[in-house]
């Protein structure tokens, strides 16, 4: 079977088997463990179709979370639109951002650090704005009315949520996939790799990066609309704020970027970090970002192709350990 | 008039005080093997960035096959059949040789599937076939000069501008790689060369521009170039090609 095949199998079987938890367990710390992990997933993937396939390392992703949980809930208090509408509009609405962002960073040849700095201005911009502005409530937030129904995606119990990001976390997973096999992802990736070069031989870089910030940006707006749905509330922190940039930077980095599987592994082991940290050392505030950045530094100085690289840096280990011993021998 | 492919019209490049390359003209035929020599300074590279649209002439004018391109993205000159490659080599190093190529192909095959295929075929006519499944760090040298032309060739050009595609390899590579220049030539690819290795302009070029300090300085055969004085200088140094000739007259007389 050819290898993109077998991605695709494997991919129906995660979804199936992650589908089957909600039927086996009535658990509420699994279920809510299930759901926040795939929460992170989804932030990973996200993350990793610009920075992972596009080599553009966005430091203000929270630019599009935010912007998709602000549309999901003010096109439901105002619109009066029901929650489904609300998530196609916040999709299409951080894409929409991520557009006008790419399209100004790209059009002036932004690259590296510079871009990094751009959407990490811009993040903080739309922070500030949404502190002033009267829609957004500024400084005291947006709350959704709990009111259970299928038609305001509120759910009893954690199962609904998860099928919902479960949804998400597929669509995120063939996007990738369709990234390794087509097109528009060899080019993304020759872009990445060298952007002189792949110009000259018919790939117009502006293109291909904004159709991938404008991917990037609408799965980063849906899970900022599920975080809505979830938890029925947003403020400018909260949705602007540096937290959401770099959990889903760091998923994806510690995963492996440029990956499939990668950006689903590192949102797992950094939750199941996270929820260990949080027993050892009780409700310090902010002691899962030290142990995150710990972790990071970690990763890049002895996995810089992450935890989904791990058999490949072996390898490459292994390989370079027996050519010296064989170069000595000789 | 030969049809020419490519045209440029007193091309002009400044980069500060330094006239990179100054009131440049030349006409390269269609399905020629042309050189452009010269030493190292001269404006070569330049010249192919002004022609492939990854630099803008202050003057000047670029025509393609009849279109004036003056200035166009190098990708939409891609797209019209004109590709360059580069001297100091661009591999994509995370990606296979097989991929690498396959992204030009691309250029002509939406389907990735027959991208990949293309590229196997491609890689067959640079002798590629045995590193196929390499990542492109891997290569050696040699091997990054055959991917480098390799991937301009899977984008089934009509002009392919080679920027010393021989630099670095050894006599042997040279000579190996001598008849696959040729090869595409033959295939009814125009190609105009950059090149300083002197064996492989002699062997293959019909026509020869010499470029020195930013300007055209001669132009001919291989023959009528470096037998020409201010090619001579250009190399050696001013008042060399006298001292040569006295040394020669000198060596005759005695």
């Amino acid at each position: 079977m050819r290898s993109s095949m077998k991605e695709l199998v494997g991919i129906m079987v995660f979804v199936a088997l992650v589908a089957c938890v909600p039927l086996v367990t009535e658990s509420g710390v699994l279920l809510n463990f299930v759901m926040m992990a795939l929460y992170a997933t989804l932030l990973a993937q996200a993350w990793n179709i610009l920075g992972g396939f596009g080599g553009q390392f966005s430091f203000g992703h929270a630019l599009f979370f935010g912007t998709g949980a602000y549309i999901q809930a003010i096109v439901q208090l105002q619109g009066g639109l029901n929650a489904w509408t609300a998530l196609g509009l916040a999709v299409v609405g951080s894409a929409g951002v991520g557009v006008f962002v790419g399209a100004l960073s790209f059009r002036y040849g932004l690259k590296g650090s510079y871009f990094a700095l751009v959407t990490l201005a811009f993040a903080e911009v739309f922070r500030i704005l949404a502190l002033s502005v009267p829609f957004t409530g500024a400084g005291v937030g947006l709350m959704l009315p709990l009111q259970e129904s299928f038609a305001n995606m509120q759910f009893g119990s954690r199962k609904g949520y998860i099928y919902v990001v479960l949804g998400f976390v597929a669509a995120a997973l063939l996007v990738t996939w369709w990234l390794k096999n087509s097109r528009f992802g060899a080019y993304l990736q020759a872009v990445r790799d060298n952007e002189d070069a792949a110009r000259a031989i018919g790939v117009s870089p502006f293109g291909v990066k904004l159709g991938a910030i404008a991917l990037s940006a609408g799965f980063m707006g849906a899970g900022g609309a599920f975080y809505v749905q979830v938890f029925q509330y947003i403020d400018p922190s909260i949705a602007y704020g540096a937290h959401t940039s770099v959990e889903a930077l760091v998923a994806a980095i510690v995963g492996g970027l440029g990956t499939l599987w990668g950006p689903v592994l590192g949102a797992v082991v950094l939750h199941v970090l996270a929820d260990i940290t949080r027993n050892l050392f009780g409700e310090l505030p902010g002691i899962n970002m030290v142990i995150y950045g710990v972790v990071l530094v970690a990763i890049v100085m002895f996995m810089p192709r992450g935890i989904g690289g791990l058999r490949a840096t072996v390898q490459s280990v292994w390989r370079g350990l027996r050519q010296k011993n064989g170069g000595r021998r000789g | 008039m030969v049809d020419s492919l490519l045209s440029i019209q007193a091309l002009s490049k400044s980069f500060g005080g330094l006239r990179a390359v100054q009131n440049v003209s030349l006409e390269v035929p269609k399905g020629s093997l042309t050189a452009l020599i010269g030493p190292n300074g001269a404006g070569k590279t330049t010249l192919f960035a002004l022609m492939s649209g990854f630099l803008t002439p202050d003057s000047g004018a670029v025509r393609f096959d009849g279109h004036d391109i003056t200035g166009r993205a190098p990708h939409l000159n891609a797209r019209q059949g004109m590709t360059r490659t580069f001297q100091i080599v661009q591999p994509f190093a995370t990606q296979t040789v097989r991929e690498n190529i396959a992204v030009g192909a691309h250029l002509h095959l939406k389907d990735r599937r027959s991208a990949l295929a293309q590229a196997e075929e491609v890689a067959a006519r640079v002798g590629l076939s045995a590193q196929l499944d390499k990542p492109a760090s891997d290569l050696t040298v040699a091997g990054r000069k055959r991917l480098e032309l390799a991937r301009a060739l899977a984008t089934r050009p009509r002009l392919l501008l080679l920027d010393e595609v021989l630099a670095g390899l050894n006599p042997q590579e040279i000579a190996e790689m001598i008849p696959v220049v040729r090869g595409i030539a033959q295939g009814g690819v125009t190609v105009l060369m950059i090149e300083h290795v002197m064996q492989a302009v002699m062997n293959l070029a019909e026509h020869v521009w010499v470029l020195a300090q930013g300007q055209l300085i001669a132009q001919g055969t291989p023959g009528v170039v470096t037998a020409d004085e201010k090619v001579v200088e250009a190399y050696l140094g001013h008042g060399t090609a006298a001292r040569l000739r006295a040394a020669a007259q000198a060596g005759a007389a005695a």
